[in-house]
């Protein structure tokens, strides 16, 4: 039987949201607040909808570090810009948004162009299909993203063990999403009242992985669904909680978050990987908020299958904001290049090249 | 890249599933469902993240949301 509902338009209609913003403006508390999305699918949605102007003026809604591509240290750029310069005959496949990204000489795009083997894969599974196809071809999977996209990379390599693939391997920029919400609240750079939680990421992880933001740091969280009516619904749930003095998990998104999270993704993503210390674009090195690949899969593993290089380097570029955007110190309009020198076309910095950075979603949506 | 978005299942086919998003019709594949926990047939609706099916849409609780949606407007 067909489902009655498609899980699109229902959210995002007009009229409803209209009556929901009138909703925030009565618990809309008198002093200001900063409230925080974690995730770029907010990011684009709170832009797009034009949400951050909307709600009354003491509510602030800031962009915290939830681009994968935005959160890639420039010395990893750089590491893999180099290896593709040096090993033409090795094939990188990668999500779209790492080709443009500006390492601090060059780009994958840039030596694409020079001649290095840079592919586009939708999914990490396109790139396991071009090493089958290809024995003699080494096959790269350059991968960042969070717990939404871990699971789906181990999946691959599960899948490339079980079926004998051994060109094919892993460059892991994994990262995970609690502990850079924790050393975020820790650095006390900036003042968060209250977060609202990442979707998808919280489909795998479960909602119950928030508990100490609330019970440590007294912040409620909202875990919220993407359409505007998710995400206005989801800020009125967090004002509720703030005009009342509560800090606590909720869930907006039922229709698709749990408690306990998708176990099964949980399984396969730790089968493959365990938690290692990551750096951060603009929050520097966290422990235990990344993942490496176990020494059981090292076969896949790119960095013990090739010399991949590490040269230390400064994150931003001069004059890119982009390591305090990350952290929703600077709005995107207060740095100096935004859409002067720094532009979807010649962009500066990761926050502005990808569609989940903060600084692509003020271009599009918020410029004026 | 974190982009997940709901498909409605048209097809099952072993370890994948053919889903349609927004008119396009796309394979994913069921190795992160569990298998015991979650019964999928045409005319679901699954998250599809990076290929894969991360999770089955739950209809009641989607229909309850807008309810409380409603209710409060």
């Amino acid at each position: 039987m067909s489902s009655t509902i498609r899980y699109i338009d229902e959210f995002r209609r007009k009229g409803p949201a209209r009556a929901m913003l009138r909703r925030i403006e009565d618990v809309a508390p008198r002093e200001c607040v900063s409230i925080m999305e974690i995730c770029g699918t907010h990011t684009h949605s709170i832009s797009k909808y034009g949400i951050r102007g909307a709600v009354p003026t003491g509510i602030r809604l800031l962009s915290g570090p939830g681009c994968p591509v935005c959160v890639t240290a420039q010395a990893d750029i750089n590491r893999i810009v180099e290896f593709s310069r040096r090993n033409p005959s090795v094939v990188i496949a990668t999500f779209g948004d790492m080709l443009r990204v500006p390492g601090t000489f060059s780009s994958l795009e840039k030596e694409r162009a020079e001649g290095a083997d840079i592919r586009v894969v939708y999914s990490p599974l396109d790139a396991l299909e071009m090493a089958r196809r290809d024995p003699a071809k080494e096959v790269v999977f350059y991968s960042v993203g969070f717990e939404t996209t871990a699971p789906t990379v181990a999946a691959t390599v599960i899948k490339a063990r079980r079926e004998g693939i051994r060109n094919f391997s892993v460059l892991s920029l994994h990262k995970l999403t609690p502990p850079a919400m924790k050393a975020l609240l820790d650095s006390g750079d900036v003042n968060i009242d209250g977060f609202i939680c990442p979707g998808h990421v919280t489909t795998v992880i479960g909602a119950g992985a928030y508990g100490f933001i609330a019970k440590d740091y007294g912040a409620p969280c909202v875990v919220a669904g993407f359409e505007p009516l998710d995400a206005l619904y989801g800020l009125y749930m967090l004002l509720l909680q703030l005009r009342d003095g509560r800090a606590e998990i909720e869930i907006e998104y039922t229709r698709v978050v749990t408690w306990e999270g998708n176990k099964r993704a949980q399984e396969v993503m730790y089968e493959v990987f365990e938690r290692a210390d990551s750096r951060w674009r603009g929050l520097g090195e966290i422990a235990c908020s990344g993942l490496r690949i176990r020494g059981e899969f090292s076969h896949f593993d790119a960095e013990k299958r090739f010399d991949m290089g590490y040269v230390d380097c400064d994150d931003d570029q001069a004059g890119c904001s982009c390591g305090e955007v990350i952290k929703g110190l600077v709005a995107p309009s207060e740095c100096t290049l935004f859409a002067t020198a720094c532009t979807p076309e010649t962009p500066m910095g990761p926050c502005m090249v990808s569609s989940e950075g903060t600084c692509a979603a003020y271009y599009r949506y918020e410029r004026i | 890249m974190c982009l997940g978005v709901p498909g409605e299942v048209v097809e099952m086919d072993g370890d994948t599933v053919l889903v349609d998003v927004g008119g396009t019709r796309r394979r994913a594949s069921l190795m992160l469902l569990d298998a015991e926990g979650v019964e999928l047939t045409p005319g679901d609706y699954v998250i599809v993240h990076a290929g894969f099916a991360i999770q089955k849409v739950d209809e009641q609780a989607a229909l309850e949301t807008l309810r409380l949606m409603k209710d409060i407007s």
